[in-house]
């Protein structure tokens, strides 16, 4: 009877925290994604300083107020500029980022497109 | 003609990625928070350093006057050096110096008051660090010149003679 009761709050308890650990999923990716500022080369999620620590909380604040990724992306770059997150969006200071692959792909492809294929 | 069309566009193309290779070195690598930028001072709810009582954001910053809102902690080394300057800009009529405890202990920062005395017109506390990071501050000591509810210049880290020069003079 103890092993059903068992079972049963087993049962009842589970779904919940899945759900709990799909909300720290969605904080672990947003803090994954933004810069500590004060560290080298560490992203806040894997930082421990107390800039990183207030920002955790902060992003779970905004969570719970309901605001989207890209919304809390947007509220950081207000606060702190571009520099905070790790995938930078496009602007003229980093067109060349976004373009050149695109760009090397694109020549490169000519060059194999033309030297192989034509010329079979 | 098609052999030589090849060699060129390879040569080309390395000439190009050198170029902006050899221009990414010229730049500075070490980052530079923007310092200058007007913002809006932002709203948010905290609580009176030393009564206790719920404080909203817009009574404490009045439009007309000039403000520094400093942000210190009685465990924060840099602090202790830049108090004495506080102390001295405090002189000033036109400046009003507001205070925000960083996530420290009360009975600390009080007796940190109480060595190296009280320049702060007003103090809020800030226990978990999220009202830093609402003021786009990255840790302690900052300060922030306010005028007219915009942020006019960022100090990030401890204030020196020079900079409290510049703030009497952009006062004036």
């Amino acid at each position: 009877m103890k092993l059903f009761i068992f079972f049963l709050f087993f049962i009842l308890f589970f779904p919940l925290s899945i759900l709990n650990a799909q909300e720290n999923d969605k904080k672990n990716e947003i803090t994954k994604n933004l810069r500590c500022l004060i560290c080298q080369g560490q992203s806040v999620y894997d930082s421990d300083s107390e800039f990183a620590n207030s920002l955790k909380i902060v992003v779970d604040k905004k969570l719970e107020e309901g605001l989207s990724e890209d919304q809390i992306y947007e509220y950081f770059k207000t606060k702190y500029g571009e520099w905070i997150l790790y995938d930078p969006g496009l602007n003229k200071n980093t067109y060349i980022l976004w373009l050149l692959p695109i760009l090397i792909f694109l020549i490169g492809g000519a060059i194999i497109y033309k030297s192989f294929i034509v010329k079979k | 003609m098609k052999n030589k069309i090849l060699p060129f566009s390879v040569i080309i193309i390395f000439g190009i990625i050198f170029f902006i290779f050899y221009k990414g070195l010229e730049d500075s690598k070490i980052y530079t928070p923007d310092v200058n930028t007007k913002q809006e001072i932002p709203l948010f709810n905290t609580k009176e350093f030393f009564s206790g009582e719920n404080v909203k954001s817009p009574s404490i910053f009045d439009p007309d006057k000039v403000y520094l809102l400093n942000i210190w902690s009685s465990w924060c080394v840099p602090c202790r050096q830049e108090h004495p300057l506080l102390m001295n800009l405090n002189l000033d009529d036109k400046l009003n110096i507001i205070g925000m405890n960083y996530k420290d202990n009360l009975k600390n920062a009080e007796n940190f008051l109480k060595e190296l005395g009280n320049p702060y017109k007003e103090i809020f506390i800030d226990l978990d660090g999220t009202i830093a990071i609402e003021w786009g501050a990255y840790g302690v000591p900052e300060s922030f010149l306010i005028y007219n509810n915009e942020i006019i210049k960022k100090y990030i880290g401890p204030l020196n003679q020079q900079l409290t020069d510049e703030i009497f003079l952009l006062i004036k």
